[in-house]
């Protein structure tokens, strides 16, 4: 595997990605154990006060340790990203296989599903929801999965569609094996790479939504914080005392660069056109992902599945 | 292409139905107008906070679905009901669409156009230094979240105002008050104006720029290694008119569909441009309406939204049946 992957374009990006991520996970995790405050630690003797070595990135108004809440922050961010992403790209999995293995009605009734969340203003639903369903994080996990497997969805469906009539699969069929079993064993592993990067990039899109919501305090609520809550804090006043948003804006960009390096190299690694042909597969591959990505209009789907499927 | 077209209208037609029922239902049980108003000073009393909110269909006493009935049977109307303050939900909602057009039009027209040059360039000067930067440029900036750029913008204009001295951008609300008041009367108004659209402008623009330039850089590599550019060439034309004529037409067909879903999308995804520098907009709007518990006006952004978002599907449509021959065929 590795001999294969010598040589392969994105390669640098993904490894660059994966190790900026790893670091980034240490800080959010093991930073806390050597930091001196904890993230609802309050300062009497320290209100708005600059970085210095009491406190490495300064404090808040109420007198919190900016250091400690950021990485509160990081944490939150990133495991609302992971899961939500594992969420979303399993449940694109699953309605996308079935609706193409079986096709006739499931596969319209599942369609015309994905066709109106993608008309449903997902931030309204969210923003609507999330305080109606007690505003807890795991409240919004589920909310963001629900709002972004669709245009995914779309794509593998086309591609278990094309697949579905493949020598491989039609003699698991004659064989007698089970639908589940087929879909599990003869189609899904060919849909692995999409997969794999769609879930990547959902981290990115995630995360950018949470903190997003939390910002309009629509997500992450106080007393718990994200970095969304963090940034929406220094609203106002990120001018004059910009260490408010300095770290937590810069961390939360670098994050999302992080998982957009590595889901981007993976997904010219993972392309087993890439490496056969030139520049038009890539080219085409690059367009595929990306389409399917902007694409959340109803209909948009078609052209990145023709696209892949091809 | 009559047909094809009337098939995906009335589709459409039925999924704004269903996306501003779903929206309303989901409003009306979730959001609470009722606290909203008790909280007011001085306090109401029960019987007319009753009152103000049957009067507004708001009441929660009264079944949701004859609520939605009352509602429905306004909207097959033209009337969106009213607003948490008494206002016509209609009028307001026309007002701030304005209000988000003039926000928009400029960084989606400017983002777009040089984002589709830089792709376009990047594409032909593929794996060279113009490349790499554009693409990773584009990386950069589509990690940063809107509300980060916005204010290292702001960061970045208030070092230039007090570098030149001036009040060169101006980034609180649409214009200054009593700006028109000046010698020049209107000219003054109008530059007030501009210096208030010069931040949020390129704010948009920057995001719609790297995400068409990604696009762009795409679909010309695709074009650049295609038989009729190689015609083209044979022909006798130079590369640049080559490259220009016929590649970068033949790559912008596909574009019309970003151009016209991104800008349906935009005009709510404004809403931390609006927020952020202060103008009345839809996405401003949606976002205060949340927060109120103003069903009605939630249900009208919702409403707006997904018409907005599909007729820049029909848009783009017409818009492919138009410039690429072959749907025409296709699609019968």
């Amino acid at each position: 595997m590795t001999g294969a992957m010598r040589g392969r374009p994105g390669r640098g990006r993904a490894i660059a990605g994966a190790f900026l991520l790893v670091l980034l996970f240490l800080l959010a995790f093991a930073g806390p154990l050597v930091s001196p405050w904890g993230w609802d630690d309050i300062d009497f003797t320290a209100f708005l006060s600059p970085p210095s070595a009491r406190h490495w990135f300064g404090t808040t108004q109420s007198g919190r340790d900016v250091f400690a809440l950021t990485l509160r922050g990081m944490q939150k961010s990133l495991i609302i990203g992971l899961s939500v992403a594992v969420l979303s790209t399993g449940l694109a999995a699953v309605v996308g296989t079935v609706a193409g293995y079986f096709g006739g009605w499931a596969d319209r009734a599942l369609m015309w599903g994905v066709d109106l969340l993608l008309v449903l203003p997902s931030f309204l639903v969210m923003a609507v929801l999330s305080p109606a369903l007690g505003g807890g994080w795991q409240a919004l996990v589920a909310l963001l999965a629900a709002f972004l497997w669709m245009v995914t969805a779309r794509m593998v469906r086309g591609m278990t569609v094309s697949l579905r009539e493949r020598e491989w699969v039609l003699a698991a069929r004659f064989l007698g094996v089970g639908a589940t079993r087929t879909i599990v064993r003869h189609v899904l592993p060919h849909l692995a790479s999409l997969l794999l990067v769609d879930a990547a990039v959902n981290v990115s899109v995630a995360i950018l939504a949470e903190s997003g919501l939390s910002y309009f305090g629509f997500g992450v609520r106080p007393p718990d914080t994200s970095l969304g809550t963090v940034i929406a804090e220094s609203r106002g006043a990120a001018t004059v005392f910009p260490w408010l948003f300095g770290f937590a804006a810069g961390l939360l960009v670098l994050i999302v660069l992080a998982v957009n390096l590595l889901a981007d190299g993976l997904r010219d690694v993972l392309d087993p056109q890439l490496a056969a042909s030139g520049p038009s597969a890539e080219a085409e591959a690059e367009v595929t992902a990306d389409g399917a990505r902007a694409g959340s209009g109803a209909g948009s789907g078609e052209p990145a599945v023709e696209g892949s499927a091809g | 292409m009559a047909g094809f077209l009337l098939r995906r209208l009335a589709n459409y037609a039925v999924l704004v139905v269903l996306a501003a029922s779903l929206a309303y239902v989901l409003a009306a049980c979730a959001l609470n107008p009722r606290a909203n108003l008790m909280d007011r000073s001085p306090r109401p009393s029960a019987a007319v906070v009753d009152a103000e909110l049957t009067r507004l269909n708001l009441n929660d006493r009264t079944p949701l679905p004859r609520r939605y009935l009352t509602w429905a049977d306004g909207v097959l109307h033209g009337d969106f009901g009213h607003t948490w303050e008494g206002e016509s939900v209609n009028g307001e909602m026309w007002r701030r669409a304005w209000v988000s057009l003039r926000l928009l039009l400029g960084g989606a027209v400017l983002g777009g156009v040089f984002g589709v040059l830089l792709g376009a360039y990047a594409a032909v000067r593929r794996d060279r230094f113009p490349d790499r930067a554009a693409t990773y440029g584009a990386y950069l900036l589509l990690s940063v979240p809107v509300f980060v750029l916005a204010v290292l913008l702001q960061y970045a204009a208030e070092r230039v105002n007090a570098m030149t001295g001036t009040q060169l951008f101006a980034w609180v609300g649409e214009s200054t008050p009593g700006a028109g008041d000046g010698t020049f009367g209107g000219l003054d108004a109008l530059a007030d104006r501009a210096r208030h659209l010069l931040l949020p402008t390129l704010t948009i623009a920057f995001g719609q720029a790297a995400l068409y330039a990604r696009y762009q850089r795409g679909l010309m590599l695709d074009v650049l290694g295609a038989d009729f550019v190689r015609t083209a060439r044979a022909k006798g034309l130079t590369r640049r008119a080559a490259l220009l004529k016929h590649g970068l037409r033949t790559a912008l067909i596909p574009m019309t569909t970003y151009f016209s879903y991104t800008f349906g999308m935009l005009l709510l995804g404004s809403m931390f441009t609006e927020k952020i520098f202060g103008w009345h907009g839809m996405g401003e709007w949606l976002v205060d309406s949340i927060s109120r518990g103003d069903v009605n006006v939630v249900a009208a952004t919702a409403c707006f939204a997904a018409v907005t978002v599909l007729l820049a599907g029909v848009f783009s449509d017409v818009l492919y049946g138009i410039l690429d021959p072959r749907v025409r065929t296709r699609t019968r």
